[in-house]
């Protein structure tokens, strides 16, 4: 089981932050527009520059190496990008659960041969949660995992992600501005205010 | 065979042609006329006054003299080459990062050349030191500046695959793999391109002058032989010194993309 937690983490004036969330857990993350969420989901993964620090199971972002800790603690932005051709390319070559993954986001297998140009951005976007799991990160920091989908598709990445915790004692941190959504997935909920200060959700 | 001396009427006589020329394109209103004289006067000042030099310098013979022409090239290379960035690393890194590959790459070619290949006595003999760190410094200047720019081009285009890339566990290396492939053969194509039509399409520049001085083809043919593969080694070496100090500094030692050491594009 992971424990993932932050103390006094602050980007800027953004924060400070303290959590700590045990394997299977999920904490939401709300707040308005250019609060910041994405700046500490982006700080936990050690992506920009920040004070205080994250542990992973009580061990210092900063005491690995920076991609280990990302391979571990994966952002997943709200609009990633894609390099290669097709998003096939961007699987690792055989790994077993791509099949039920496919099927559990209600995607057809062939989508992963098509064109990057040709799928659209609720596909993209299921896909990049495909390829995420499939490098079997240990926290999830979704940052709007379904801001492009409809609400069957949502519900279906969001039985998907809270499978994926409870199997594998995985956490995640979930920013989102539909507050129906976090108050189904999250364990708890933090509001981030305009100006940057977290406050328990109310 | 002799070499024929030019005297300054013989040099006016082949100014009527670009005069000439001026005079067309300024009767066809194409524009171009006033910047063709003055860079027409630029070549025959710049070379007229690096000629008074070169003859002081050659008449000296002494390594201090020789030095110095050498760090002066080196520092108007190193400003050309980060001057032709279109976008620029902050506080002044690109000029040294080129200039610092430049020095390495260029200096030791032409040194381990001058004392291992040619065995001329004393190896900084202006003759051919000279000319052969000009030719190595202006091959790496352009191999280095078109990859700089290339580099940083490419990086400031493809920030979100870079960070995407970043964000899935890859290290900094890993996440600009192909853009510093990208810029190592903008680096290189230019002196490849020229190896490769060297004597079939051009007659190379020095070779010509060599033949032209008086000295017989198979002679002119073995130096610019020579001065090819020197040039690829040192355009070579020094792109991929500047490639890398330039990706380095890109990423900051948490494998983190640092586009603020950029600045915006002029």
């Amino acid at each position: 089981m992971a424990r993932f937690t932050t103390t006094s983490l602050a980007v800027d004036s953004i924060g400070p932050v303290d959590i700590s969330l045990h394997g299977g857990e999920c904490l939401g993350l709300g707040g308005p527009s250019g609060a910041g969420k994405t700046r500490l989901l982006r700080a936990m993964a050690d992506l920009d520059a920040h004070d205080g620090q994250c542990r992973l199971d009580g061990q210092a972002a900063a005491a690995i190496a920076a991609p280990v800790w990302r391979s571990r603690v994966m952002y997943l932005a709200a609009e990633p990008a894609w390099w290669a051709d097709t998003p096939g390319e961007h699987l690792p070559a055989q790994h077993a659960l791509v099949a039920d993954w496919l099927d559990a986001l209600r995607l057809d297998a062939g989508l992963l041969d098509q064109p990057i140009g040709q799928t659209s951005s609720g596909q993209r976007q299921r896909l990049a949660l495909l390829r995420m799991l499939c490098l079997e990160p240990i926290v999830l920091l979704l940052d709007e995992p379904t801001a492009n989908l409809d609400a069957d598709n949502s519900r279906a990445v969001e039985q998907l992600i809270r499978d994926y915790c409870n199997e594998r004692g995985a956490c995640a941190v979930w920013v989102s501005h539909d507050i129906a959504q976090l108050a189904r997935v999250a364990d708890y909920r933090l509001a981030l205010s305009a100006t940057g200060q977290v406050n328990p959700w109310s | 065979m002799q070499l024929i001396s030019l005297s300054v009427v013989d040099l006016g006589l082949a100014s009527v042609a670009v005069f000439a020329l001026a005079a067309t394109l300024l009767a066809m209103r194409l524009e171009l006329a006033g910047t063709l004289v003055i860079a027409a006067l630029r070549t025959a000042i710049q070379l007229a006054l690096v000629g008074l030099i070169l003859e002081a310098v050659f008449a000296q013979r002494s390594l201090v003299w020789v030095s110095l022409m050498a760090l002066v090239m080196l520092l108007l290379a190193g400003r050309e080459a980060s001057a032709r960035q279109r976008r620029r690393f902050t506080g002044g890194y690109g000029f040294l990062a080129g200039t610092a590959a430049m020095f390495l790459s260029s200096f030791v070619t032409t040194v381990a050349t001058l004392v291992i290949v040619i065995r001329v006595q004393p190896w900084y003999t202006p003759q051919y030191a000279i000319p052969l760190l000009g030719m190595l410094l202006g091959n790496t200047m352009t191999g280095i500046a078109l990859a700089l720019d290339r580099l940083t081009g490419e990086v400031w285009r493809d920030t979100a695959v870079i960070e995407t890339r970043l964000a899935l566990g890859a290290t900094a290396t890993q996440a600009v793999a192909s853009i510093r492939r990208d810029a190592m053969r903008a680096g290189l194509v230019p002196m490849l391109n020229a190896m490769a039509a060297a004597g079939i399409i051009s007659l190379p520049g020095m070779m010509t002058g060599q033949i032209l001085a008086g000295s017989a083809p198979w002679e002119a043919v073995k130096y610019q032989i020579l001065i090819m593969f020197l040039i690829a080694a040192g355009t070579g070496f020094g792109t991929l010194l500047a490639v890398t100090l330039g990706t380095r500094r890109l990423f900051d030692n948490r494998d983190r993309l640092r586009l603020d050491r950029l600045r915006a594009p002029r």
